[in-house]
């Protein structure tokens, strides 16, 4: 996974609550098995006029500056819904690297984590605040992962928490299952254990 | 000061039972005791896992369905009912084949959707941890397994280590006190609980369910109840196990038999919660008060009961939650103070992991028997597993679905969700057994009203939304 400390770039509100993984990648979009090319299929029902993928002037990401967009401020509960993976696989594509939202669907959070793409909760009046900026001019924001803060709004510098060992393993980009492997005693102790506590589990027939 | 020493959640007994070790902060490494794959997001799963040269720890602990992309309709073909879904087909096939992993693949009488077939083949247990990468994993709470949703990377995980990390969860218990009057169920229960606390009350909690109300529910209702877990907001939900489940488990395929049977059921016994548990959130409901519910809006929280108006933007607490009530009014074509029901509908569905087991085809069919879908309305009825079906016709249900004048299925999603090809004929109205209402997700531009099994079979039978308590059952 590509290491992540330092997030820089413009800024899109978005600020619906409870946009869900179905509007952000729908069914119908997912037509290939593999992780790529899902980029120009981000948002397509809001996104686009019609099947020729005519583009919806007045959808956030196709107006200027936001089609460049690096950071999303998004609504209360963003990526709730489906646990498909494309959702985040689609705005990390787009170009995407850092949502800001009041809160994560808890499947699309950890998700996020797992790509390379960083989920901020900050409490709603200040994600009202940066969308608020973002509307009235180009807002161009420094994410600092290590510091835990968020710098360009004018005379704010918001805080925000985050997990240190979610927080370690992005900015490392390390593998989690190269990390788990680590612990390949302990999880062989586990299992020593528990064939004979629960022998049921380990023969399912 | 002296600590108060507090009782323990199921939910913590459960956990405690799967520690492989402290991660430092607040993360564990979990063993999973099941992972579950489906073809819609299992091939990417097995292509990364393999495209990292890694292989599954315990294939043997996996278990693959084929439900998503199938053919439903009456004339099942091999040919999937999406575009490209052959490829998903095709690609689950070969993969699953090659990690030595086993399908319930077309043509098996196992064969259905996995939050269905998985309970009723005994492959999920009680006090077991599940994951698939589907987010109405949570339903298999029902049988008192923590189980939950995760996506691709995370599976590749699940499978390479028959591990996960996770943050210790917040623990929430909800409480259904009171019973159930007729013609209410657990799909009332749980879109009444989401509309009173909204589609986030449930906080990324692991959530427990109990009460009265909860006690009293067969097991595939609790299953419904657990299903729409995730639509609340919660991690997962989960019922404790007891009698009901016990005696539901015993016999199944993949249960434990002989005397492993006796010591799997003297340790599901003990996974209750103390009545003095340390609970970090408790809601409750009145569940006796309960009205039929039906959704409104384009999310399961836009609920009322089935008596009440449209709600009215106006109340709503302020104004980015204003807008968002008039977006989902204009998308559902619905005047705010007009009563929802009566609303006509053009579509009616019965289906899907939320409400497609036999119970829930008999309360449907109850209502049914005897009586004829109205003029214009497309009824299709999709029982969730092959072994349902098979249940559902050795009773005669098929017949009074059929003469009803539903279209009788073969199992799987089916028009749970619209991926492409099979849809609702350019019905616009539906009203569905399914979890989400979702904008575009039966279709591009299709209204979903979700509802009970019993509620969507009056509607049926009416060609408006209407009140199954207003509906004699013969
Ligand atoms: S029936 Fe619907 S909600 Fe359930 S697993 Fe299938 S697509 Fe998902």
């Amino acid at each position: 996974m590509e290491p992540l400390t330092r997030i820089e770039g413009i800024a899109a509100p978005l600020m619906r609550p409870d946009i869900d993984t179905d509007i952000i990648i729908p069914s119908r979009e997912i037509t290939s098995p593999e992780r790529t090319g899902f980029g120009e299929k981000l948002f397509a029902p809001w996104r686009y006029l019609d099947a020729t993928r005519r583009e919806n002037p007045d959808f956030v990401l196709n107006r200027t500056p936001f089609r460049h967009a690096r950071i999303l401020i998004a609504g209360d509960n963003f990526g709730c819904g489906s646990s498909r993976e494309m959702a985040v696989w689609a705005l990390h594509q787009f170009g995407i690297r850092c949502i800001v939202a009041p809160s994560f669907g808890a499947i699309f959070r950890t998700n996020c984590i797992r790509n390379a793409l960083l989920p901020v909760e900050l409490p709603e009046a200040d994600v009202q605040a940066l969308a608020a900026a973002a509307e009235a001019a180009p807002l161009h924001l420094v994410v600092d992962l290590e510091r835990c803060e968020i710098t360009g709004l004018a005379h704010r510098r918001l805080r925000f928490e985050m997990d240190a060992g979610e927080r370690d393993c992005l900015i490392a980009g390390l593998d989690a299952i190269d990390l788990t492997w680590r612990h390949r005693a302990a999880i062989e102790a586990f299992q020593a254990r528990d064939r004979q506590a629960r022998p049921w589990i380990w023969e399912p027939r | 000061m002296t600590m108060t020493p507090h009782g323990r959640t199921v939910i913590d007994r459960i956990w405690d039972a799967h520690v492989v070790t402290e991660l430092g902060g607040e993360r564990t490494l979990l063993h999973i005791d099941r992972i579950l794959l489906h073809e819609r997001t299992g091939p990417a799963l097995l292509a990364g896992l393999a495209a990292a040269g890694r292989e599954p720890a315990h294939p043997e602990l996996v278990f693959g369905m084929m439900d998503h992309t199938v053919d439903t309709r009456p004339t099942r073909s091999e040919d999937p009912r999406a575009p490209s879904g052959s490829v998903f087909i095709d690609s689950f096939r070969q993969r699953t084949a090659a990690a030595g992993i086993r399908v319930f693949d077309l043509g098996d009488p196992r064969q259905g959707i996995v939050h269905v077939v998985s309970p009723e083949q005994g492959i999920v247990l009680p006090g077991s941890t599940v994951v698939c990468p589907d987010s109405h994993t949570c339903t298999l709470g029902g049988i008192g397994a923590l189980a939950w949703g995760i996506g691709s990377t995370e599976g590749e995980h699940a499978v390479a280590t028959q591990t996960l990390v996770r943050p210790w969860p917040r623990r929430m218990q909800v409480r259904f006190d009171g019973r159930l009057s007729a013609g209410v169920s657990a799909k009332d229960l749980v879109l009444a609980l989401i509309a009173r606390f909204g589609v986030n009350g449930g906080q990324g909690c692991a959530i427990e369910f109990a009460g009265e109300a909860v006690r009293a529910l067969p097991v595939e209702a609790r299953l419904t109840l657990c299903n729409m877990a995730v639509e609340f907001g919660a991690w997962t939900g989960l019922v404790a196990p007891d009698d009901t489940t016990i005696e539901w488990i015993a016999g199944r395929p993949f249960a434990p038999g002989g005397a492993l049977w006796d010591r799997a059921v003297a340790h599901w016994r003990s996974l209750v919660s103390d009545p003095d548990a340390d609970w970090c959130e408790t809601l409750s409901l009145d569940a006796g008060a309960l009205a039929p519910q039906v959704t409104w809006g384009t999310n399961p929280g836009q609920t009322v009961a089935i008596d009440q108006p449209v709600p009215d933007p106006a109340a709503a607490p302020d104004g980015q939650r204003r807008a968002a009530m008039e977006r989902a009014l204009a998308y559902m074509d619905l005047r705010p103070g007009a009563p929802l029901a009566g609303t006509p509908i053009e579509a009616a569905f019965i289906g899907s992991c939320t409400n497609s087991r036999l119970p829930d085809l008999r309360e449907a069919a109850a209502v049914l028997r005897g009586r004829r879908v109205a003029e214009g309305v497309r009824a299709i009825v999709v029982p969730g597993s092959t072994a349902v079906r098979a249940a559902a016709e050795a009773e005669g249900l098929d017949r009074v679905f059929t003469e009803a004048g539903f279209e009788w299925r073969k199992s799987g999603c089916s028009l749970c969700f619209f991926s492409g090809a099979d849809d609702f004929g350019g019905a616009r109205r539906v009203i569905s057994t399914t979890n989400r209402n979702f904008e575009g997700r039966q279709g591009p531009g299709v209204r979903t009203h979700l509802a009970s099994p019993a509620t969507v079979a009056a509607s049926a039978v009416a060609g408006r939304i209407a009140d199954v308590r207003h509906t004699p059952r013969s």
